[in-house]
């Protein structure tokens, strides 16, 4: 057993010694593979990423609350009634200022983006004091809060950066009224990144909406309080809701448009998978026909056709892994961290955020090389397994 | 056993055809041989006769299409690939006119390569090694890859691998026909002394009246025909 293993090892080593001989059809395989994961990598760091800034502000103890039978924020609607009802409902935190809840609204404006000058929509949205603290993580990096009252913008980071006119102090007239922005806040790369904020109360008349909200983001005593806090607001015979947990509500709206993206990338990586397979089975063929003499000579000496097998399969993988190692590598520096924005087609604004390069997708690209490798490899390994000795010893 | 002694390698009736395209080429037909142990046999004729043919259903790289191949106590020809190889790694040493060294090995490595098949330890075949390389001349050059050594030390280290594994039979396919003639006189020198002083049975492929002067028998293959007279 010991010996059979060794005589696997022994022949691989060989073999991937020998590939240095083979450079130009190995560098082919290597390039070949390290395309696909380049670009497979590349675009499932796009939803990745997208995904991330959607869902980085969810979390498992904070519900929204729209209208009953309404999907997003857009064509939800409550009235200030409603927003108290629901702030009354057991399971709430509760502090000093109150229960942990704001009721919000949101209208969609339009900013030029910096990097082109077109009009693109961002999201402007009206939320109550306790913002805040229901959503956590979102913190000043400049300037401060807005005023009650008044016609104070603060803008998100990713906002701030993509549009113009979002700087510290800047006015900025929109539709009759001017704003001022005097905050510039983070939210860990979330959604709210790419927003704008001010007091609802202010946001309200400034846009015609009477005293109505279309949201209300609740925090809750805990993640485990949010069944019974759903139940009781279903049950409340003055309200008809949809309540959601804030990270499934912003999981739900990320994936449709992360399935597109993924698929656009798989589709692409797909097509390219097949050329690069070509071209490692070109490579494996060629190597194996390359040490057709080689391999009869082994044969002749007792060696059977598993270790051949194998040193084969073990050439193919090392050239795939290195193609994969340096497409996942090339990826990482290129895409990780890179800003864009695209529309979030659940409420028609832009969302910014950041390629994301994660580890899970480093291992998936490196699977899928892997894969290549294998495929590329056992048909050549088979055909050098079962090559007849005294024909393949006449090869010169 | 018998009393009576057998031959170490019995060729009975044996035919071997290769199909080329819709072709059929009869290259051996019912061919007989019998080796004795002990034995420097010397197989001659003319190019494309069926020397390496014969000589590879001898050293069990090939199958006949007809007949037995029995070598000592096995009928090779009726062993499955996987016991072949058993077979021939236990029972015969390989020498090639091309040497078929691996080139990414060092003398010594591919001298050991034999030994990886079988169950001793690394200090065990470090021995083996020595002792094979010291036999053909060659302890001084252990350490050097195939592409820095002259074809006449190439083909030391392709004997030196052909009788590391202490086997029975010599199988060699033209074992000098790439080496000048000083280099392929000290071949042949190494060879008979292999037979002479180790014992070992020696089967060679040549068509080089000098090498076969060297063995004790020459064996003519003709039309695939053997006799033990040169056809003029
Ligand atoms: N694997 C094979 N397939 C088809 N024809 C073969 C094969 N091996 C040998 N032959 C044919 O058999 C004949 C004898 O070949 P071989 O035994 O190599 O001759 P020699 O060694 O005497 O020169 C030749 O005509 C050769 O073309
Ligand atoms: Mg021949």
């Amino acid at each position: 057993m010991t010996h059979w293993f060794q005589q696997i090892v022994s022949v691989s080593l060989f073999n991937l010694r020998g590939i240095p001989q083979r450079k130009g059809s190995a560098l082919s395989a290597i390039v070949g593979i390290a395309g696909v994961v380049l670009v497979l990598t590349g675009v499932l760091a796009i939803s990745e990423g997208f995904k991330k800034a959607m869902t980085a502000n969810g979390s498992a103890d904070v519900a929204v609350i729209l209208r009953g039978g309404s999907d997003t924020e857009m064509n939800s609607g409550l009235t200030r009634e409603e927003t108290r009802v629901i702030s009354d409902t057991p399971g709430i935190s509760r502090t000093s200022k109150g229960a942990l809840t704001s009721a919000e609204l949101f209208v969609i404006i339009n900013l030029p983006k910096r990097s082109t000058g077109t009009d693109a929509n961002v999201p402007f949205r009206g939320v109550q004091e306790n913002a805040f603290n229901v959503r956590g993580k979102i913190r000043m990096v400049a300037g401060r809060r807005f005023e009650t009252g008044k016609n104070e913008i603060i803008a998100g980071a990713g906002a701030a950066r993509a549009f113009g006119g979002l700087d510290l102090g800047n006015k900025i007239r929109l539709g009759p009224n001017v704003w001022e922005v005097v905050g510039i806040f983070a939210a860990e790369g979330g959604i709210a990144d790419s927003e704008l904020w001010t007091d609802a109360s202010v946001l309200q008349p400034a846009y015609h909406r009477g005293d109505t909200f279309q949201s209300v983001y609740a925090k809750l005593d805990s993640a485990g309080a949010y069944p019974a806090f759903e139940k009781e607001l279903l049950a409340n015979p003055r309200l008809n809701v949809k309540v959601s947990r804030l990270d499934d509500f912003y999981a739900d709206q990320s994936k449709m448009i992360t399935r597109f993206i993924t698929s656009i990338g798989v589709f692409i990586a797909a097509m390219m998978a097949v050329g690069a397979l070509f071209a490692a089975l070109n490579t494996m063929y060629g190597a194996v026909s390359a040490r057709t003499r080689e391999i009869a000579t082994l044969r002749a000496l007792g060696f059977s056709a598993v270790p051949v097998i194998f040193s084969v399969l073990a050439e193919s993988m090392a050239l795939a892994l290195l193609g994969g190692g340096l497409g996942a590598g090339a990826a990482w520096l290129a895409f990780d961290g890179y800003q864009a924005s695209t529309m979030n087609w659940q409420s028609f604004s832009q969302v910014t955020f950041a390629f994301a390069v994660t580890p899970a997708l480093l291992v998936q690209a490196i699977v899928w090389a892997a894969v290549l490798g294998l495929i590329g490899g056992i048909f050549p390994a088979i055909r050098a397994a079962r090559l007849p000795i005294s024909a393949a010893l006449r090869a010169s | 056993m018998s009393a009576e002694k057998r031959a170490l390698v019995m060729i009975e009736n044996v035919t071997r055809t290769f199909h080329r395209g819709a072709e059929d080429i009869h290259v051996l037909a019912d061919l007989d041989l019998e080796i004795q142990e002990g034995e420097f046999l010397a197989l001659m004729g003319p190019s494309g006769s069926g020397k390496s043919t014969l000589l590879n259903l001898i050293g069990g790289l090939d199958r006949p299409t007809g007949g037995r191949v029995i070598i000592g106590e096995h009928r090779i020809d009726r062993l499955n690939d996987r016991a072949l190889a058993a077979w021939r790694a236990r029972h015969v040493g390989f020498i090639f006119q091309f040497y078929n060294l691996l080139p990414v090995l060092t003398a010594e490595k591919n001298v050991e390569l034999p030994l990886l098949l079988s169950p001793l330890s690394q200090a065990a075949r470090r021995k083996h090694v020595q002792l094979a390389l010291e036999v053909v001349g060659l302890s001084h050059r252990t350490r050097h890859y195939p592409r820095t050594l002259s074809g006449g030390e190439q083909q030391r280290v392709g004997i030196a691998r052909a009788i590391v594994t202490d086997p029975t039979l010599l199988h060699c396919d033209e074992p000098t026909g790439d080496l000048d003639r000083k280099s392929g006189d000290e071949i042949l020198s190494l060879l008979q002394a292999l037979n002479q002083d180790y014992g070992k049975t020696i089967i060679m492929v040549t068509h080089d009246p000098h090498a076969s002067a060297r063995a004790s028998r020459t064996v003519h293959l003709d039309k695939g025909r053997l006799s033990a007279e040169a056809p003029d």
